[in-house]
């Protein structure tokens, strides 16, 4: 099997400042890889090269298709979704209309079934379809973001530091509702820096610091390695931000 | 002053704040869309009255084949931005709506410009050729500065009004011109007589404020251009092309600009550079809205409108003064209301 998100040797520079280097991952069909690490390791750059934000050396192909030509729309097009860290709502307008845009380039008798799919997975929105998106929960928020992501019938979702700052009872909801994904087959990328919440559903595991990945290899393993363990485990509560 | 008098200012005001309203909008949308403060909004104000004008006279506009010089241009950029991977689809579609497009327009416009067209004919010629070339000028001009900052945005907006003054005046020449009536006729309640144009520029200026509701309200383009506007990234991370918004707003902009000019050409004569300073009446209401409301947008434009026509009366060589002068407490005020002032980031 093919990997559905492949990237080779990946540099992505802010002026003069390499915050990712020489960075190589793959996502795999049906799979969550989660992509852990302190603050300020490089996840979200990389996150946002991915999907076209910022310009990346390297090797970036998606469902067999190099990616380096082609600008965020087209990404999006092609079904790489992307839920950045503050989210980037329309706040002024409401609910219902965020998630009508999440399809934009979806036909127009789509749309409709998948707004109910995404009412579906989060109840909270559909009681909340006319409310505008500013005066939402962080919590609910989240979900809108993520909501409005899925719209776009993404094969491949990426998150970005899906619980931060958010309730544990919340960040447990949606971590659940991140491997309800896996299982309608929607790919996830997932960036954490709440490494134990993350490394329990994940299916891969990457260890960033610095700019560089340090460790890769099964979640499960990663979980169980002493090193993760000592510096990203330890002194992290259950379920809380990791801030 | 008498009653008649005030009543007949009052009307004279609106009018005039009415088309002020519609201008006012179109700035509002095009910053908000593009952050682009929109100086060129006065020729889109001549271009569309001289042309309707000239049309009207039986003249040949130079303004249709400014559009086609501009569709050019607009596919040379085209060609360029794309230059990497150019495939048939997109420049066939190029094609389309740079070249052939203009050219139909061209023709047509030299076709009926030698038999002195009837009036509806003149208005949609006019509309379709200033809408055309402020499509390509944003595609010429303001697409490739789309990432920069909004004072280069506005240096570009100046050069492009300056541009555009200078061929107004090759194209129209110095002397003033003025067109036919879109209603003739007239009626009378009390003191007031209300011309058929002016009934024409009420009613247009409502159709297309309630035109403008509908489609931002409930259309999926028109929502795609407010989501562009409160969010740019979150925009493109939905797939909406901020190219294409663009596009939209300033296709609005010039259909409003020109109509406006329509609208007015019947009642004032207009000059290569009027536009300038209706455009500016348009500029104030819409700082007086801050850049971002509407509805505020639209008042105080008629405030603007009211306040002319008054000055008009009691010292008519200080009108533009006075109305000038309410951006300085507006601006006081606006800057006692919100302190700090934030540098974007993007």
């Amino acid at each position: 099997m093919t990997a559905l998100l492949s990237v080779a040797d990946a540099h992505v520079a802010y002026g003069k400042v390499e915050a990712v280097r020489s960075v190589s991952l793959e996502v795999g069909q049906n799979q969550i890889v989660t992509i852990v690490g302190a603050n300020g390791a490089g996840k979200t750059t990389l996150l946002s090269a991915i999907m076209g934000i910022f310009p990346l050396k390297g090797r970036v192909a998606f469902a067999g298709q190099d990616l380096s030509r082609l600008d965020i729309e087209d990404r999006v097009a092609m079904g790489l979704g992307l839920v950045p860290e503050h989210r980037e709502l329309f706040v002024t307008m409401n609910v219902e209309d965020n998630l009508e845009l999440g399809a934009f380039r979806i036909e127009r008798s789509k749309a409709k079934a998948s707004m109910e799919r995404v009412y579906a997975l989060f109840p909270r929105l559909k009681e909340r379809r006319k409310q505008l998106a500013g005066t939402l929960s962080g919590g609910e928020q989240q979900m809108l973001a993520m909501g409005r992501a899925l719209m776009g019938e993404p094969k491949l979702l990426m998150l970005d530091e899906p619980s931060l700052g958010l309730a544990p009872i919340i960040v447990a909801d949606i971590f659940r509702i991140v491997t309800e994904l896996r299982a309608a087959g929607v790919s996830v990328l997932l960036v954490e820096q709440n490494a134990q919440a993350a490394l329990k559903i994940a299916d891969q595991a990457y260890v960033m610091e610095l700019g560089e990945f340090v460790l890769s290899g099964k979640a499960s393993d990663i979980a169980a390695n002493e090193r993760v363990a000592a510096s990203y485990l330890g002194f992290q509560h259950e379920g809380a931000s990791g801030l | 002053m008498n009653t008649t008098i005030m009543l007949f200012l009052l009307q004279d005001g609106i009018t005039n704040g009415a088309i002020y309203a519609l201008l006012g909008l179109a700035l509002v949308l095009v910053f908000a869309v593009t952050r682009v403060i929109l100086i060129p909004q006065g020729e889109f104000v001549t271009y569309g009255a001289l042309t309707y004008a000239s049309l009207a006279a039986g003249q040949m506009p130079g303004t249709a084949k400014l559009a086609f010089a501009l569709g050019l241009g607009a596919f040379a950029f085209d060609l360029f931005a794309a230059r990497k991977a150019l495939h048939g689809r997109l420049v066939l579609r190029s094609i389309l709506t740079n070249i052939v497009l203009p050219a139909i327009v061209l023709a047509l416009t030299v076709y009926y410009a030698a038999q002195k067209p009837p009036v509806a004919v003149c208005i949609a010629l006019s509309l379709v050729i200033v809408a055309m070339i402020g499509l390509f000028l944003y595609r010429i001009a303001f697409q490739p500065l789309a990432h920069t900052s909004v004072l280069v945005l506005l240096i570009a907006s100046v050069g492009v009004h300056l541009a555009l003054q200078g061929l107004g005046l090759l194209f129209f020449g110095a002397e003033g011109q003025r067109g036919p009536a879109v209603l003739s006729g007239s009626f009378t309640t009390g003191a007031l007589r209300f011309t058929g144009q002016s009934i024409t520029v009420y009613g247009i200026t409502i159709a297309f404020i309630v035109g403008l509701w509908l489609f931002f309200g409930l259309t999926l383009y028109g929502k795609a251009l407010r989501a562009t506007a409160v969010n740019r990234l979150g925009a493109r991370l939905v797939g909406i092309r901020t190219t294409l918004s663009g596009q939209i707003a300033f296709l609005l902009a010039s259909v409003i600009g020109a109509l406006s000019g329509i609208m007015i050409v019947p009642i004032t004569t207009l000059y290569y550079d009027s536009g300038f300073l209706i455009g500016l009446k348009g500029f104030v209401a819409a700082i007086i809205g801050g850049l971002v409301s509407y509805p505020l947008t639209a008042v105080a434009a008629l405030v603007v409108g009211i306040v002319e026509a008054f000055s008009s009366f009691y010292a008519s060589n200080y009108k533009e003064v006075i109305v000038f002068m309410l951006l300085i407490p507006v601006l006081l005020l606006r800057s006692l209301a919100a302190p700090a002032v934030e540098e974007e980031k993007d």
